[in-house]
């Protein structure tokens, strides 16, 4: 009897739309996030998270109703990240059914953010995403750099302390992607997940490269994550989740199946 | 006559996600989200949730004016306390540095440490956070669910009623825990139920279905 690793299936949302969702042979509308959601969760996901990637922040309320929407008829938890700049958009989140929300750049603009969002809220909800790419020379011992702006601005911040930093602030989940990795579907950066997962006591969640089942299994075996987020192998239809937790089983891995 | 349960609103979190899941699990059932003492205490059922941490629960409780009306909403129809509002059902906890809660079943609320490991000698991360099995302890709210059943979990302290007679179901952390606490028409979960899928829907429709 133990804790099951966890899969968490992604889906970027720009203006209540699902980006990037390709037919699912018996879905109506794959870009309507509320169907893929409730897909999801009858293949066994354990979370979904939602990456709200909509531009003008006139239209985040469109993020809200969808949030409520798949709240109402989708029970497993909820993470939204994207665009949570103040206590008063994860205030908004959360009541809309959110269990917890992501925050990216605004913690790098405003460390104490953190503090504050997790005082209010508690740290069970507060998850810091960790956009990172490896900046060692070859042959040097590995470190990564914190990017923002989709991985186009360098921060000079090295994520390892950056990690340590955001869970004594009172992040309570780190969500770690890859920006080397992300969109090759060559793997996680296993390096990065498992320097991070040794050094801090909550879970983290890797992000960023999946492109096959095996990937998955790697990220926990040997990446030492706590769970394993992919997006596009599930929403482009060539794995299910319940194929991925299937093979995570078969491969020694504990999932809830 | 409809059924009706009132979730316990003293300002401990967001409470859309166990209406919504109590509604689905009973649509027949009248759920009210509310912090008025009349329409709790005549509600049939009562679910008192909580997220965060205790001292603030307690706070929270008192600034209200509702702890009394816990109790007395306790007293006898069926009660389901959810995460922190379970761990408020016992007597005091180690969170926060030492608060005194309700008391309405004897027992700890302890700290899992910084240094728990699993059999083969691994680090485990606090808060527990994921989908743990949870072993049975006969109850009518275990109705048409299997033994050994994941539900979601998210804590970093745990309940420890001494009187065995009182755990309804057991999972394991670093070492064995109470995860369902139960006594007379009192029921606490650790997990959410809200967030446990069908298991958990299952668990809520027994609730509302429970004339203890």
């Amino acid at each position: 009897m133990s804790l099951a690793k966890r899969i968490i299936p992604c889906l970027d949302v720009d203006n209540g739309r699902v980006v990037k969702g390709v037919n699912f042979v018996d879905i109506r509308d794959a870009g309507d996030p509320v169907e893929i959601a409730r897909r999801y969760d009858l293949e066994g996901a354990d979370e979904i998270t939602f990456l709200d990637i909509t531009a003008s922040s006139d239209e985040r309320e469109t993020m809200v109703h969808v949030v409520e929407q798949v709240a109402s008829e989708v029970f497993i938890p909820l993470t939204v990240g994207g665009g949570i700049r103040t206590v008063e958009d994860i205030r908004r989140m959360l009541n809309a059914g959110a269990d917890k929300v992501g925050i990216n750049s605004a913690a790098v603009a405003r460390p104490e953010f953190v503090r504050e969002a997790a005082e209010r809220f508690g740290s069970q909800c507060i998850v810091v995403s960790i956009d990172a790419k490896r900046v060692s020379a070859k042959g040097e011992a590995p470190h990564w750099e914190i990017f923002t702006h989709g991985g186009r601005k360098a921060t000079g911040i090295d994520a390892v302390e950056w990690a340590e930093r955001m869970v004594a602030l009172g992040a309570g989940e780190l969500l770690l992607t890859s920006m080397d990795r992300d969109g090759t579907k060559s793997g996680f950066d296993l390096d990065y997940t498992r320097t991070i997962s040794e050094r801090v006591n909550v879970p983290i969640i890797a992000s960023g490269g999946v492109g096959n089942l095996d990937h998955l299994v790697d990220g926990v075996v040997k990446g030492h994550a706590d769970a394993v987020l992919a997006a596009s192998i599930f929403h482009f239809g060539e794995y299910t989740v319940g194929e991925a937790k299937q093979h995570m089983a078969e491969a020694g891995v504990e999932v809830r199946l | 006559m409809s059924k009706t349960v009132a979730v316990i609103d003293y300002g401990m979190g967001n409470l859309h996600s166990i209406a919504k899941a109590l509604e689905h699990a009973d649509p027949s059932a009248r759920v009210e989200v509310t912090a008025d003492p009349t329409h709790i205490l005549s509600a049939g059922h009562v679910v008192f949730p909580g997220v965060g941490a205790i001292r603030d629960c307690m706070h929270e409780l008192d600034s209200t004016g509702l702890r009394d009306v816990v109790l007395r909403a306790a007293e006898q129809r069926p009660f389901l306390g959810i995460c922190l509002g379970m761990q408020a059902m016992l007597g005091h906890s180690a969170e926060n540095g030492g608060v005194a809660t309700l008391g309405l079943i004897p027992g700890e609320v302890r700290y899992f440490g910084d240094d728990l490991t699993d059999t083969a000698g691994n680090r485990l991360k606090v808060p527990h956070m994921g989908w743990n099995q949870v072993a049975q302890i006969a109850h009518p709210l275990w109705a048409g669910i299997d033994d050994g059943t994941r539900f979601y979990f998210v804590h970093s302290y745990f309940a420890d009623p001494p009187d065995v007679a009182h755990r309804a179901g057991m999972s394991e952390y670093g070492h064995a825990f109470t995860a369902a606490i139960a006594r007379d028409n009192l029921f606490g979960v650790q997990f959410h139920p809200e967030k446990s899928q069908k298991a958990g829907l299952k668990l809520l429709a027994n609730f509302l279905a429970w004339n203890e």
